[in-house]
């Protein structure tokens, strides 16, 4: 394997990733508030994993979040719709010594590259996979996603959609992806924990950020965002602590038979302890599925990380493989392959 | 040993073509009789005909398997027209094949097989080997199954397992007519059994039962015995279409120190190369098998991001999905090697059978002006000079590379001379060093006109790339009007540039004459061999065959300017021929076109070009 990367601690900063370009999204979309959480984190991921500027690639489909390299100074692609996946998925393959950042929306993501999605959670690429769901196809002017609720409507479903929403944490797991969290583009704190939580896990770290599309879909996740009703619509999960979460910090989840359910802590005699503690690295992926499913106004809405299960990465995969192969190979060059098997001479 | 031998026959060519059930093993009859030619000395070529289906309804014509060699004291380019000797083991794989046999030649049958029910399942009425329907052919009659079961009757084997043996009592009969020693073939057993000694004893036995057989028994009334050719000095093997594909990107890999990645997805007749690149990690080199098409090319696309000798595999419907991808690579201007094995078409079309068909598809098939490099393999061995030149253009250049073989180079076989890698060309990707001060994205080699290929995780070369227009040099999104027709022409002619990097078009033949005979891709053997048949009866004939589509060698219009009269011929409706109707229209094209699934045969070809020197 080729390998240009120093190994020499480096000192980066936000700027290092600050781009020159300028950034044509709408005023108030909540893609401006992820791009700053992204230029924020990089120093952060590569002084952890004591990466060089060059070493970081942003890769993406197509629609408004996936300008996002041209809005990042680092080496970039964009790709074409619906397939950042499988692009990212090669770079990784061939130089697993980058740091493969990928970024695409709900249409990208979930319709026209749905398929790229599902098996690039299963085959558990190394690469970090923010996937900004605005619930609407923007860059085309507002026409339904397959994460817009039912009997929504929008310019191409004027009765409303007939269609039920994906809900992506759903497909990650049932994917049997490892490693699933959700933030909020209006809680720039979180993001950026969660943003270098994903970047730190070995394997398809897939970020779903709510985000805010001002133009054709503004406020709709309004009840998970609002100043008034966050508190009691987001359950923000923490490894190994209780899940509290409301106004008073007083409601919890409680397994009840084999459904999750929203309790107040003092009421009918729940205590504390009675509140389920969040594992996101059991590999049993039933409550975390659960609670990926969680939806207002029944439940809160999970946030943090709520999947991260230690699993074989399919870059590591391969070349360990490579290694192996090159011990026992009785080819040790393409001279020894051609005239291996059944061969003559001629005088 | 006694031997019954009559008279040995010299011939200076012979086709047999083993046919039978999809699972009769005829295949693998035919690839052990190659091994034994080659060891023999002949040059050959072979060609595998094959049901679409893995096991077809048993016993009926669709279901049926065949595998045609031609061997020779000289060299050999084709398969051959029809067959010599036809192996048929039972009355389908006759009824599908007879067509194919000269008209005295050799039928050999198994008995066993031409029972009521079978005769029926093949569409016979009447018992062919009873009702005078063969005369004129020399018909030989073995109760192969009997003697199959007869010669393992001692071991412990199961009747399904002996009969599987079958079709190495036919491949012994075979081997006695034409002289072979048939012990070099005990060494393939014990290889391939060797989990299964019995069934490595019980091939054997049949083997050596079928020579005597056709020994002891006198059905033929001479034996055949074929020269060595005289092929030049060096080291040969048997290779077919899709492992030398495999092998030049293998040889193109090491030459240029790129690892490949090749990202592809299985489709017929393409996958062998999917299989035969994820054998060779040792090497590093990757294969990914994806979800999809697009899945396999766009994850290539990300590898020549990164730096890899990235390839793409498929067949025509794969390449219709792989359009838009392609796209991208011409924008992005990353180097990409697309093989395409063509196959019938169109949508799932023959996927078994061999067309030529794609081509303007490879020229045109992708949104907006988005020229590729296009070229196309000869013959089976080719395959490895166009897979090895594809990637050395792909990566030199700065470009995507379309390689066109097709199903029967693909599948067929030849004898392939072994080259040393140390003697093929050198390969020089245009990768800039660290903290280039000079560089930038779109900025072009004053000859060749390629960009820079920066890889990620090169410290000072951080850039972006996408499918949106691009600036001249920058590389910055651009939407300006004028740098839109700047880059378009620039892409152009960056394609185009590539002839200056090329061999010029060879004239097989005198340089002028009556006639010129032009063509394409994989049907170079067949056409070689008309044209030198009639050359040799004294005919102005010559051959212009196209490996560079796109570009077309610098001499082509020299080329087609010497002769009276031009005709193309493709498996197609005349696509290449309309290309050269575009590209040089001060020239009159005639054409053949055959679109059967099947290839061109020598005296078809030769009918046409006698008829057009007639006129």
């Amino acid at each position: 394997m080729e390998s240009k990367i120093q190994t020499q601690p480096v000192k980066l900063s936000k700027e290092d990733f600050e781009s020159d370009q300028m950034v044509k999204w709408c005023p108030g979309c909540g893609d401006h508030a992820i791009l700053r959480s992204v230029e924020a984190v990089f120093p952060v991921v590569g002084e952890k994993l004591n990466l060089n500027k060059e070493d970081f690639v942003v890769v993406s489909g197509i629609g408004c979040s996936s300008r996002f390299p041209y809005y990042m100074n680092t080496y970039g692609i964009h790709g074409i719709h619906g397939r950042a996946a499988a692009l990212a998925t090669g770079i990784k393959v061939a130089n697993p010594k980058l740091n493969v950042w990928m970024i695409s929306g709900d249409g990208d993501s979930m319709a026209i590259g749905g398929n790229h999605f599902i098996h690039v959670a299963r085959r558990n690429v190394d690469i970090t996979y923010l996937m900004f769901n605005n619930r609407i196809y923007g860059l085309t002017k507002g026409q339904y996603s397959p994460t817009t609720f039912k009997g929504q409507k929008t310019k191409t479903s004027p009765q409303g959609v007939f269609e039920q929403p994906f809900n992506p944490g759903e497909l990650v797991i049932g994917s049997r992806g490892k490693f699933f969290a959700r933030v909020v583009d209006t809680n720039p704190k979180l993001m950026q924990k969660v943003f270098i939580e994903a970047a730190m896990y070995r394997g398809a770290s897939i970020v779903e950020i709510l985000a805010n599309c001002v133009i054709f879909n503004n406020k709709i996740h309004g009840d998970i965002t609002g100043r008034d009703t966050k508190a009691d619509n987001q359950l923000i999960l923490e490894a190994g602590k209780p899940m509290i979460f409301g106004k008073e910090n007083n409601k919890g989840i409680v397994l009840d038979g084999t459904r999750l359910k929203v309790v107040t802590i003092g009421e009918d005699g729940v205590t504390e302890d009675d509140i389920l503690v969040h594992d996101p690295t059991t590999e049993d992926a039933g409550i975390h599925m659960m609670l990926a499913s969680m939806m207002t106004p029944e439940f809160p809405v999970a946030l943090g990380v709520i999947r991260a299960t230690p699993f074989q990465t399919l870059n590591d995969a391969v070349w360990e493989s490579v290694e192996h192969e090159k011990e026992v190979s009785p080819y040790k060059n393409v001279d020894d392959l051609l005239n291996s098997g059944n061969t003559w001479e001629i005088d | 040993m006694t031997t019954h031998k009559g008279k040995v026959v010299e011939l200076e060519s012979a086709v047999i073509r083993f046919a039978g059930d999809s699972g009769d093993g005829m295949q693998l009859t035919g690839n052990l009789f190659s091994d034994s030619t080659a060891f023999a000395g002949n040059d050959f070529a072979t060609f595998p005909d094959y049901p679409a289906e893995i096991r077809a309804p048993q016993g009926t014509v669709s279901g049926v398997s065949g595998f045609q060699i031609r061997f020779g004291a000289n060299d050999i380019h084709t398969s051959g027209d029809r067959a010599d000797v036809l192996v048929a083991m039972n009355p389908a794989s006759l009824k599908a094949n007879l067509k194919w046999v000269q008209s005295n030649g050799i039928i050999i049958v198994d008995t066993d097989a031409f029972t009521e029910k079978n005769l029926a399942k093949a569409g016979y009425e009447t018992n062919p080997l009873e009702d005078g329907s063969l005369n004129g052919y020399l018909v030989v009659q073995a109760p192969i199954s009997t003697l199959t079961k007869e010669a393992v009757k001692e071991m412990a084997l199961d009747n399904k397992s002996a009969m599987k043996s079958k079709n190495m009592f036919t491949l012994g009969m075979v081997f006695y007519m034409f002289n072979r020693d048939y012990k070099k073939t005990f060494s393939f057993f014990e290889q391939k059994f060797k989990k299964n000694p019995v069934i490595v004893e019980a091939n054997k036995k049949v083997l050596e039962a079928g020579y005597h057989f056709a020994d002891t028994l006198e059905v033929f009334a001479n034996t055949f015995k074929i020269e060595p050719a005289p092929l030049n000095k060096g080291r040969y093997r048997n290779i077919t279409g899709n492992l030398a594909t495999s092998w030049g990107i293998l040889a193109a890999s090491e030459r240029s120190g790129r690892n490949v990645f090749l990202g592809s997805y299985p489709i017929t007749p393409a996958t062998e190369i999917l299989q035969e690149i994820a054998k060779h990690k040792q090497f590093q080199a990757i294969s990914m098998q994806m979800e999809d098409e697009i899945g396999g090319v766009v994850s290539s696309i990300g590898a020549s991001f990164a730096g890899a000798l990235a390839v793409t595999s498929t067949s025509g419907p794969g390449l219709s999905l792989k359009s838009e991808a392609i796209g991208l690579a011409v924008m992005t201007e990353l180097p990409l090697v697309i093989i395409n094995v063509q196959r019938g078409g169109p949508s799932t079309g023959l996927p078994t059978k061999s067309e030529q068909s794609d081509l303007m598809q490879a020229l045109y098939g992708r949104n907006g002006e988005a020229p590729v490099v296009v070229m196309a393999a000869k013959s089976s061995a080719d395959c490895f000079y166009g897979a090895f030149e594809a990637a050395k253009v792909a990566m030199e250049h700065m470009v995507p590379v379309i390689l066109l073989t097709d199903g029967s180079i693909a599948n067929g076989s030849e004898v392939f001379k072994i080259p040393k890698v140390a003697d093929l060309p050198e390969i020089h990707p245009p990768i800039v060093k660290a903290n280039d001060p000079n560089y930038a994205p779109y900025k072009r080699d004053a000859e060749k006109l390629s960009r820079e290929w920066a890889l990620p995780g090169t410290p000072g070369l951080r850039h972006r790339l996408g499918g949106l227009e691009k600036e001249d040099i920058t590389g910055n999104v651009s939407h300006d009007p004028l740098n839109h027709q700047k880059m378009s022409y620039l892409r152009e002619e960056k394609v185009e540039r590539v002839a200056n990097y090329i061999p010029d078009l060879e004239i097989e033949g005198d340089e002028d004459g009556d006639i010129l005979v032009v063509s394409w891709g994989g049907t170079y053997g067949v056409m070689l061999t008309a044209v030198e048949e009639l050359r040799a009866e004294g005919k102005k004939v010559s051959l212009a065959h196209f490996r560079y589509i796109k570009p077309m060698p610098k001499n082509t219009t020299e080329v087609l300017s010497k002769f009276k009269k031009i005709i193309v011929c493709e498996i197609n409706l005349g696509q290449f021929v309309n290309v050269l109707r575009m590209t040089f229209p001060q020239f009159t094209y005639r054409q053949y076109n055959k679109i059967q699934g099947l290839p061109f045969m020598v005296n078809e070809l030769k009918d046409q070009f006698n008829a057009l020197l007639n006129e």
